[in-house]
């Protein structure tokens, strides 16, 4: 494991910078980006690019939101050849289990400790 | 009377656009830095003994993590209003939607207010993702029948 | 058929409150404000307890001022921009004062006013009454866009929703300033569905108004020291001076927006200006009130502009509507 840290970057930004286009110059939301970034993994994933990707770019890949549908695809792969056909419905949640109750625990334990402040400008 | 395509053009030339190429060059800056913050982390796990495939997790983790604990200080809304999709396509930004919708819903109580509205950016990235994976599994499936 | 309403009464401001947040503090108009709350919650647990506190505080204001009693209140007619005006609800049922709810989105203080108006011109039980309108950053954020500790970035045309309120009373044969005449202004289609955009949505209305206005008024444009909108911002009033010059440049020569004077474009950073319907309702009780007070202006055209549209609305793609009524405000 011998991520370029220049590559790892110029991936990591690649990916902003295309969001950032896509939120600027389109009326997409950053909701609907995080959407297509989770499917678009998952695709890349599928078609067999994320992994040598991951080789090249490491956290250039893997902290985008691709990152974590790219998870999701390698969990149906791995619950499908191991379980069969109900690998493709336990796979998804089961690989990125650990990111979703992670944010999820640590979002309500923040509600629970802190408290939203006014927006300033 | 004008018609809506004569009103629209008139919006179009009358609203400021938002700075494009400025905030995609910061966006690419820090989003890049993040991904590069991550993978010192992960060498650093690694050199303390971790496995690489436990270590990227626990890269995301962190990242969760820290933007979790900015949104709740009230700081992560202010670097983000700088940075973009710089901190919003790196999981940072997935931890600071879920964490805020959490936060704001404190005060409609914890079972319908912080327990339903946490799931509002959420819910969709998670849905749209075990969609993709299942549309995926089922295509791989079939596929391992046939060709495997 | 849009026909002017005169109010044939002698109907006028007894006075006037403005109550702000911490934005509005630092805003050019700060020192105007009668109160000011810099942490935005005025004592308050919840945001939407805390701009229904902020409209209470602000009619008190009012009522001290004037040296009346919540009892001598005829009618308040008041409104907010939260689901089902709760704020108004909240702040304003200890005054135990009958009262009238509006919704005008960003209108509510022109409807207000008129509505007040035309009541207290036909009905001479009704002699002193209130007019109150608030809007509050933090609850109309999370209404209609998104946590306040969100991490995004605002476009450019999006305004920022001030936490604001003002407060009107209104009284029969009291005060110099007084209201004459009224438009109520129809729905006009703002042909966009963009909610970050929302000042040229509006401004279509507002042009409809003042061209309506003047083409039945016979008072001659000229005659006016002013025509106030109300939270249009930058890229509405731009877009509305390109609509009134096609009529007749000096309308647009004469205009000022209630959105552009409340923050400080320099040291601020508000992108296209203020919004939500306390905007108006607390530069009129600030800025332009005393302006007439002291005759500095002798005769304007206020507007409030409103989109009518909410959060459902939006998603699924409907137009956002604009709606501009106007009073002619009078110094005697």
């Amino acid at each position: 494991m011998e991520h370029n840290l220049i590559l790892v970057f110029i991936l990591g930004g690649a990916l902003c910078f295309l969001a950032q286009l896509l939120i600027d110059l389109t009326r997409l939301t950053p909701a609907r980006i995080l959407v297509i970034y989770v499917c678009l993994g998952v695709f890349l994933y599928a078609v067999g690019i994320y992994e040598p990707l991951f080789d090249i770019f490491g956290c250039g890949a893997s902290l985008p939101l691709i990152g974590f549908g790219a998870n999701i695809g390698r969990g149906v792969f791995e619950a499908v050849n191991e379980k069969g056909i109900i690998g493709i419905l336990e796979g998804g949640l089961s690989a990125s289990a650990l990111g979703i109750t992670a944010a999820l625990v640590l979002g309500f334990l923040a509600s629970v400790i802190f408290r939203s402040k006014t927006k300033r400008m | 009377m004008m018609s809506e395509e004569e009103k629209k053009k008139l919006i179009k030339k009358h609203s400021k656009s938002s700075p494009v190429l400025k905030n995609s060059l910061r966006a690419f800056f820090f989003g890049g830095l993040i991904c590069l913050f991550g993978e010192v982390l992960l060498k650093v796990y690694v050199f303390f003994g971790a496995e690489e495939k436990t270590s990227v997790s626990l890269v995301t983790l962190s990242v969760i993590f820290i933007a979790s604990l900015l949104t709740g200080i009230g700081v992560f809304d202010k670097i983000a209003r700088f940075t973009g999709a710089g901190t919003l396509v790196p999981v940072s930004g997935f931890s600071n939607a879920v964490t805020s919708e959490a936060m704001d819903s404190a005060s409609e109580g914890y079972v319908l207010g912080v327990g339903a509205k946490i799931f509002t950016v959420a819910g969709p990235v998670i849905i749209f993702g075990l969609l993709s994976g299942v549309i995926y599994g089922v295509i791989y499936y079939v596929y391992s029948l046939i060709g495997g | 058929m849009q026909r002017i309403v005169q109010i044939k009464n002698d109907i006028g401001f007894i006075c006037a409150a403005s109550c702000g947040g911490l934005e509005e503090s630092r805003g050019p108009l700060g020192n105007k404000f009668d109160f000011c709350d810099t942490s935005d919650l005025f004592g308050q647990k919840t945001w939407e307890l805390a701009e229904g506190e902020m409209a209470r505080i602000c009619l008190n204001i009012a009522l001290k001022k004037a040296g009346i009693s919540n009892l001598d209140l005829t009618l308040i007619a008041a409104g907010d921009l939260q689901n089902q005006c709760a704020a108004t609800a909240l702040g304003l049922h200890s005054f135990s004062v009958p009262f009238l709810g509006l919704y005008g989105a960003c209108s509510t203080c022109a409807e207000s006013l008129l509505s007040l108006s035309a009541f207290m011109d036909s009905h001479e039980e009704l002699d002193v009454c209130a007019a109150v309108t608030s809007s509050h950053n933090a609850t109309a954020e999370r209404q209609f866009r998104t946590p306040l500790e969100y991490g995004g970035q605002r476009a450019m045309t999006a305004q920022w929703t001030a936490t604001a309120a003002g407060a009107f009373l209104l009284g029969r044969n009291a005060g110099r300033v007084k209201i004459r005449d009224f438009l109520v202004g129809r729905i006009v289609d703002g042909a966009t569905s963009d909610a970050s955009n929302m000042g040229p949505a509006m401004a279509f209305a507002a042009a409809d108004t003042v061209i309506n206005y003047f083409e039945s008024s016979e008072i001659s444009p000229r005659e006016f020291d002013l025509i106030i909108t109300g939270d249009l911002g930058y890229c509405g009033t731009s877009l509305l001076h390109e609509l009134l010059s096609k009529k007749d440049p000096y309308l647009s020569s004469i205009h000022k927006d209630s959105a552009l004077l409340l923050y400080d474009d320099k040291k601020q950073d508000a992108h296209s200006g203020a919004s939500g319907c306390g905007t108006s309702a607390s530069v009129l009780a600030c800025h332009f009130l005393p302006m007439l007070e002291e005759r500095k202006l002798k005769r304007v055209l206020f507007m409030s502009t409103g989109a009518l549209m909410n959060s459902t609305t939006t998603l699924q793609g409907q137009n956002i509507l604009g709606i501009a009524p106007a009073l002619r405000i009078e110094r005697e």
